[in-house]
């Protein structure tokens, strides 16, 4: 699937669960904003917006540990279950999106909410 | 002892980050934050970036978020000038005295200044310098920064984009060689001559002329750099003189355990200007780089409250960005590593450099890179807090309270 505009809730499928290792993320960029999906250690699959709320930075390069990763630039880390950030230097969450995984494959239902995207970054 | 107050000395990262996990470690007494600094907790990095560019304002910069309520006593624009660590009572540059339960010294650390200049020679620390750079940095104007670090990288890099010749003066022969080595120093160092900055290496500057206003800089070999601005971007010293005479170790920055004690009973220190012990190096070591410090107040508040710290500190890790490329480094470098370059390279300005001791991974450097350096950085060996498991630790007396003569 592709396309530039999200549609209220529209479903993508991302690729196979078996092409991201546990512990790893990966962007999806037919999207815009790209999302990030990361499958945890413990074999949960989650989804947010890709760039860090605070620069450009791609989440999905980021340190996954546990449900939290880590933005691989300046090292603030977001809750993949909520978006929300535990310390600066972003200052805001970033948007989530519900996945689930059919057939081996995951797919992501893209939110409806607003991106939060960093300054000097747009759609 | 319940803990009933702490009073934190410095209001910036370190300082806001300590206040921050005290508070969500569940401190409830009474915290004040002392700044030297009008200014309230704020992010230096983009000083020398974005915020030179005016791609962030002031109000973007603040460190606090927008409904975080720490109920800190601030007290702003007040420099600490004297500790007597037995009663921890700090005295103020008016005259007053502060006490509480325990004091964490988060001073931080202040630019070095050329001696005898004349006016107009900037340096870049805080926000207030920022603001004065940012007025000085005219389309058109002639930039000599002195000093090819990372603060004078990216101002050249940040004040070409804005249309300004740049020139950077270097004493040593090759930049960045002291944190990244001699090789790689210079592959990063080579991203000014492909940006069109001229870079001169290996002159001192002998004088900066100019009466009423720095007019240029002159080299030791005779060259003579016509400036309208200039930057002295030649490092940073730990703000600790205030602490000379109170008894404690300063010589270093200020000593503490591996956990941010000092000698003296209730006084810590955090920060760029703290030297914890660290577990790798055998010795106390002043790490200066953001990460450190925003994450080193956590361990810090636990050990405060008496909770168990985390077993072990991650490798320090700092990031510049120049001319658009995003440089990171994380690890802890001797000079006696051995570096292979393992993707990319400096022509692409894509290049992943691994150092590597005894065959061990003990830093990675990237540019560029950042999927590649994260790998490698989370594979890097940390430091160890647990007391026990290293000299040097807080079961252990680390450092000594010194004579007070």
């Amino acid at each position: 699937m592709t396309g530039t505009a999200n549609g209220p809730g529209r479903r993508v499928r991302i690729c196979p669960l078996s092409d991201i290792p546990a512990g790893e993320g990966v962007r999806f960029a037919e999207v815009t904003p790209p999302i990030a999906v990361f499958h945890t250690e413990d074999g949960e699959v989650f989804a947010i917006d890709d760039t860090c709320t605070h620069q450009d930075a791609s989440l999905a390069d980021g340190w996954l540990e546990g449900c939290e990763i880590e933005c691989p630039l300046h090292a603030s880390k977001f809750d993949l279950r909520t978006g929300a950030v535990d310390a600066p230097p972003a200052k805001v969450g970033v948007r989530t999106h519900a996945t689930m995984v059919t057939d081996g494959d995951v797919w992501v239902e893209l939110s409806t909410d607003a991106p939060r995207l960093p300054p000097g970054v747009s759609l | 002892m319940t803990l009933r107050s702490v009073v934190v000395v410095g209001a910036g990262l370190a300082g806001h980050a300590t206040a921050r996990a005290l508070r969500r470690q569940g401190f409830d007494g009474r915290l004040t934050v002392i700044g030297a600094e009008w200014h309230r907790p704020y992010d230096r990095p983009p000083l020398s970036k974005e915020f030179l560019t005016g791609t962030l304002t002031e109000a973007d910069l603040s460190l606090e978020g927008s409904d975080e309520n720490l109920d800190v006593d601030w007290v702003l624009g007040r420099g600490a000038t004297g500790l007597e660590p037995a009663t921890h009572t700090l005295t103020l540059d008016d005259g007053s005295r502060v006490s509480g339960d325990a004091v964490v010294v988060a001073t931080g650390s202040t630019a070095r200044r050329l001696p005898g200049v004349p006016p107009g020679v900037h340096t870049l620390r805080t926000l207030d310098d920022a603001i004065a750079l940012r007025t000085a940095l005219q389309p058109g104007a002639r930039l000599v920064v002195i000093g090819a670090g990372f603060i004078g990288a990216e101002v050249a890099a940040t004040a070409l984009a804005g249309g300004l010749d740049v020139t950077v003066v270097e004493a040593a022969d090759t930049p960045l060689a002291g944190p990244l080595g001699t090789w790689v120093g210079a592959a990063v160092a080579g991203l000014h001559a492909r940006h069109g900055v001229t870079l001169r290496c290996g002159v001192p500057v002998a004088a900066l002329t100019g009466t009423d206003r720095v007019d240029g800089v002159t080299l030791a070999d005779g060259t003579q750099l016509p400036a309208d601005v200039v930057l002295a971007g030649v490092g940073a010293t730990p703000a600790v003189g205030w602490l000379t005479g109170s008894g404690l170790d300063v010589t270093k920055g200020l000593v503490c355990t591996a956990l941010g004690r000092t000698a003296a009973p209730g006084v810590y220190g955090v920060g760029d200007c703290s030297a914890w012990y660290d577990s790798t190096r055998g010795a106390p070591f002043r790490v200066e780089h953001w990460t450190d410090s925003r994450d080193r107040p956590v361990a810090l508040a636990a050990t405060l409250l008496g909770t168990p710290p985390p077993a072990g500190l991650r490798a320090p890790y700092f990031w510049s960005d120049q001319y658009g490329v995003r440089i990171q480094f994380a690890g802890r470098r001797r000079g006696d590593e051995t570096v292979t370059v393992e993707a990319g390279s400096t022509e692409g300005a894509d290049l992943l450099a691994v150092y590597r001791r005894e065959g061990e991974i003990v830093a990675v450097l990237g540019m560029d890179q950042p999927q590649l350096f994260t790998r490698i950085r989370r594979a890097l060996p940390p430091s160890m807090t647990e007391p026990g498991t290293d000299p040097g630790t807080d079961t252990t007396a680390a450092t000594t309270l010194l004579e007070v003569t």
